[in-house]
């Protein structure tokens, strides 16, 4: 740190020290003013993180910096450290189409998975610990052979089309799918099969096999994603070297050809090759057989409802008619027992009608015809018996059993005549007969 | 392909809204702010409005709508919001839509759709589809939809106007991080601008001659924590009284030629107004300037030139008000011109030279104003709030609402400010002028927000032997030391800048008095003593005052074994 003045130093202490210790108090510092500070800026931030977690200066320096230390680690998650085999280091650059370029860098954990910062980062750290001027400066022999193979695998990684070159042929990303005989989890099995498989789609993103939660459509999709898969993988890597121009243009074009060709071929072979991964995986799915199972299931499930359905139908109607006609004849029944019983009284009351006619009949003739002693003469007889008769047409059934019942037990001849003539007359008030077509007896 | 792993970042804007100008800035992730530009290319997007047909013209368009179109262009309506009609001065809206009376507030009437009724817009409404305007024209600029963003507003702007602020730019769907003041946004880019963990204490004078009115602040500057000691306010002077200068002589100009005014005829006018605006822009970067208008009244065309000298004449009486101003902040915040270290001119008027060399002579020369005419390295004045607010919304971005809240709760901000200055007495045997001398080193300035620490290195001692820390605590005074009058005129001259006018001269002679401000000691708080300090060891001194006014010393030689510590106890609060 800067001293503030050069000219200025602090004040020099008098000989004699009057206090005891070191440091002397005189006075306190003066009232402070209350005031609103902007929230603003940085500085204001930090102040505002202490006064609110309740931090002093060094507290907050301590926690901030190992936030900090924190951050840079997790900003630095791959580090790349492969150890590096003799094998690999005394390679000879000449042969680089069969060298591993993500070994060569250190990531060969990465591969295709390589971001372009992985690979630049890789890149940096080997040619730091790889430059033959290091080496001559360490006092090596002059070799430089494995840094011209970080060179060719960096050119090869860093340029879009011939990663993908040599991505297409890298064996070493190949996931061997399983045998049809294997056994164990299938989609432990298949899925980094897929995975790695999936590195050559044009489509992204690449549907995963899954697990035994898929769905019905993720597992079509799937295999209708798998059957129609589009590939960019191509086989230039693998060509045979063109010869110069200064040679045969003819055997140069002969080799070209050829490269066309066995580029096609493998191409095929490696569209029939995915073809048989996919068609074994279907083969070995379990997922398939159970989506059919429960297919079905749920096909007899309906059918056994439906029949179920039907039956209860079918029983309910049956139902029904048998009730209907239960109470069809039920209602039949009592319709004839009423009918009967209908018929019954009407000839009872018929026959009370006779015997109250009887009694009327028979009332006018005990009194002797109303005559007084003696035989009445024929013509008193004849009125007599035709006043009873019409008053009898007059009377309804009920009146003639009341008129009936008054007359039963009479003996007396004015009696009985009072009891007809009552009714007689009470027959004329209510207007059913005529006091003149009585000839006699209300005379 | 890296980039799609990282966690989303939150795409946060400054905003500056202004009465007659807005701007929109960003802060890149290498920390730098920057404007940007609307579709048209402006950085200073005007805030105005204008409805011709059915279309909904903003900005540039808008504001050349104040021609044709007045009564369906709303400008100039930041200030009326929240306010009731009572209380806003409707002056500056005279040349476009008036504004009304509607239920508590302010509103404007427009014709929003052709063949329609006239609609009823409120001030918070105007503001809405502004903030929409600025919004999408940041998204279209960083191609990434806007996640929230930091507003400023002048310091006068009461809780209801910011709370209806804030309400407004939700309803566009921006949310409001954060709402502050427009001066300590412009000194908040000037600060973020310095390279270092510990800024220097200074106090800085923010001069925002905008548009329409003309604020001035005092803030303390205390290790990168700012605290506002003082504002003044002048709501009639502003670039558009500037321009309105221009307007009448040009309008004499043509009066002559033509004798005819075109005051008198609104829509001249608005042409003279919009012409002499740019008029006024181009003096402030050359001494010359053309205008060009067509047709400007009664048919005649007007072609003419102004330079800066005459512009400057004609602008005295402005320029004086503002100086006026700036000298009345200072009054109001109980200091002298000396005390203030920097002076920092925001807001487009600013650009001016002459208003930035009238305030350089006012101050003394150690301090910096910060002006394009004063500084070649000064931002521009008129991007200082947008870049504060770009700073800031960058800070708090990834800050959760609660933690904003919470950050920005008096609890927090209401802190104690330090009465007196903190410091530590040292000693020189030559001294400035020559004699021994002791002085006064500040550490912690008057106005300095506790807790607070600071740590400065000394020289231990020039013999040898013990050491004497006296803590004081000082006071500022101001000392006649004029000098007699012919040194007086050396000074002068060696300070005075190449390009001062005759007018100025004047002012020299007025100004007869030379005053020194000294910080002389007030009272000895504490003394320490540092035994055995040998000679040329330094001495690292370190002061640390608490929330309680508790002050902790910590001294020790470096490279050193011996070292003193001591508290003074604090008040109970």
């Amino acid at each position: 740190m800067n001293v503030v003045s050069t000219k200025h130093s602090l004040l020099p202490a008098e000989p004699e020290w009057p206090h005891e210790s070191g440091f002397h108090i005189l006075e306190q510092l003066s009232e402070p003013t209350h005031r609103n500070l902007e929230p603003v800026g940085p500085h204001y931030l930090a102040h505002a993180r202490r006064k609110r977690h309740h931090r002093t200066f060094s507290e907050d320096d301590r926690i901030v910096a190992a936030q900090q230390a924190k951050n840079v680690e997790d900003a630095d998650p791959g580090e790349i450290s492969e150890p590096e085999d003799a094998m690999l280091l005394s390679r000879d650059p000449k042969d680089w189409k069969n060298q591993d370029h993500y070994a060569v860098l250190g990531i060969s954990k990465y591969r295709w998975k390589a971001t372009d910062e992985q690979i630049k980062r890789a890149h940096r750290k080997k040619v730091l610990k790889h430059h033959p001027d290091k080496k001559a400066a360490a006092g090596g022999v002059d070799d430089d052979n494995f840094f011209k193979c970080i060179q060719k695998a960096m050119e090869i990684l860093t340029d879009p089309v011939k990663r993908r070159q040599y991505d297409s042929v890298d064996e070493s990303a190949d996931v061997e799918p399983p045998s049809r005989k294997a056994r164990g989890n299938i989609y432990k099995l298949w899925n980094p099969v897929f995975e790695s498989e999936g590195r050559f789609s044009k489509k992204k993103p690449v549907p995963r096999f899954g697990d035994d939660k898929s769905t019905k459509a993720d597992v079509e999709e799937f295999y209708n994603f798998w059957y129609n898969f589009d590939s960019w993988r191509t086989f230039e890597y693998l060509d045979e070297d063109v010869p110069d121009d200064n040679e045969n243009r003819d055997q140069k074009r002969h080799v070209e050809r050829k490269n066309k060709a066995a580029r096609a071929k493998r191409k095929t072979e490696d569209t029939a090759r995915l073809r048989k991964v996919v068609d074994d995986a279907l083969a070995m799915d379990v997922r398939l057989q159970k989506f059919r199972k429960e297919e079905r299931l749920q096909k007899d499930a309906k059918k056994i409802a439906r029949e179920a359905e039907e039956k209860r139908l079918a029983e309910e109607a049956k139902k029904k008619a048998e009730e209907d006609a239960r109470r069809k004849e039920e209602e039949e029944a009592a319709l004839k027992a009423s009918k009967a019983d209908a018929k019954k009284a009407k000839e009872a009351a018929k026959n009370a009608a006779k015997k109250n006619k009887r009694v009327l009949r028979k009332g006018a003739e005990d009194a002797n015809y109303f005559h007084g002693d003696g035989a009445a003469p024929p013509d008193v007889i004849t009125n007599v018996l035709a006043d009873v008769e019409l008053l009898i047409t007059k009377l309804d059934n009920e009146e003639l059993d009341v008129v009936a019942k008054k007359l039963a037990g009479l003996k007396v001849s004015d009696d009985i005549k009072s009891v007809l003539v009552d009714s007689i007359r009470g027959s004329v008030n209510n207007g059913s007969a005529a006091e003149g077509d009585f000839k006699i007896l209300l005379k | 392909m890296s980039d799609s792993e990282e966690p989303q970042q939150k795409t946060v804007i400054g905003i500056a809204f202004g009465n007659s100008n807005s701007s929109i800035a960003f802060t890149s992730p290498d920390g730098k702010a920057d404007l940007i530009a609307n579709e048209e290319g402006d950085r200073q997007i005007p805030s105005v409005l204008s409805y011709v047909g059915d279309e909904e013209y903003h900005g540039a368009q808008a504001k050349s709508h104040l021609v044709r179109n007045p009564k369906n262009t709303v400008a100039y309506f930041r200030d009326f919001l929240g306010k009731s009609f009572a209380d806003i001065d409707p002056t500056n809206a005279h040349s476009s839509a008036h504004p009304i009376q509607h239920e508590d507030g302010v509103a404007f009437s427009v014709e929003e759709k052709a063949d329609a009724e006239p609609s009823t817009l409120t001030v918070s409404e105007v503001t809405t589809r502004h903030i929409k305007r600025l919004k999408e024209s940041a998204a279209d600029f960083l191609g990434k939809t806007i996640d929230g963003c930091v507003i400023t507003v002048p310091t006068d702007f009461s809780e209801a106007q910011r709370k209806l602020l804030s309400e407004a730019s939700k309803a566009c769907g921006l949310e409001v991080l954060q709402i502050i003041h427009e001066p300590v946004a412009s000194l908040l880019a000037y600060t973020a601008r310095e390279d270092t963990s510990h800024p220097a204490d200074k106090t800085v004078l923010v001069l925002d001659v905008g548009g329409t009115r003309t604020d001035a602040a005092i803030i303390a500057s205390r290790g990168g924590m700012f605290t506002l000691l003082a504002t003044q306010h002048d709501y009639e002077l502003g670039g558009r009284q500037f321009d309105d200068v221009l307007v009448d002589h040009f309008s004499k100009e043509f009066i002559k030629k033509h004798k005819t005014d075109p005051r008198e005829n609104e829509r001249s006018l608005a042409k003279l107004k919009l012409e002499c605006e740019a008029t006024k822009k181009t003096l402030s970067l050359s001494t010359s300037a053309q205008i060009s208008i067509e047709s400007l009244a009664g048919g005649f065309d007007f072609h003419s030139t102004v330079n800066r000298l005459r512009y400057d004449l004609l602008s005295k009486k402005l320029t004086d008000q503002v100086v006026g101003l700036v000298e009345s902040v200072v009054k109001k915040a109980g200091m002298d011109l000396t005390d203030i270290n920097e002076v920092i001119l925001a807001g487009g008027t600013s650009h001016t030279p002459k208003l930035a060399s009238r305030i350089q002579q006012i101050f003394p020369s150690t301090t910096a104003v910060q002006a394009p005419a004063t500084n070649p390295n000064a931002l521009n004045p008129s991007e200082l709030s947008a870049r504060g607010a770009a700073i800031q919304a960058s800070l708090i971005a990834e800050f959760e609402a609660e933690d904003i809240e919470q950050s920005t709760h008096p609890a927090v901000t209401v802190t104690p400010h330090l009465a007196k200055p903190i410091g530590v007495v040292i000693h020189s045997p030559e001294g400035d002028e020559g004699k021994a001398e002791d002085k006064v080193y500040v550490f912690l300035d008057a106005e300095t927000a506790v807790p607070a620490r600071r740590t400065a290195t000394f020289v231990g001692t020039k013999v040898g032997g013990d050491v004497l820390i006296r803590i004081v605590e000082a006071k500022k005074e101001s000392v006649d030391v004029t000098p007699p009058k012919e040194v007086k005129e050396k000074v002068n001259g060696t300070d005075d800048d190449d390009e001062d006018d005759d007018d100025d001269d004047d002012e020299e002679e007025e100004e007869e008095k030379v005053i020194k401000r000294v910080t002389e000691v007030e009272k000895v708080i504490a003394e320490a003593l540092l035994k055995d300090v040998k000679k040329g060891q330094k001495v690292e001194i370190m002061l640390n005052v608490a929330g309680d006014l508790t002050l902790t010393l910590t001294a020790r030689v470096v490279g050193g074994k011996g070292g003193v510590r001591g508290t003074v106890p604090g008040r109970a609060l």
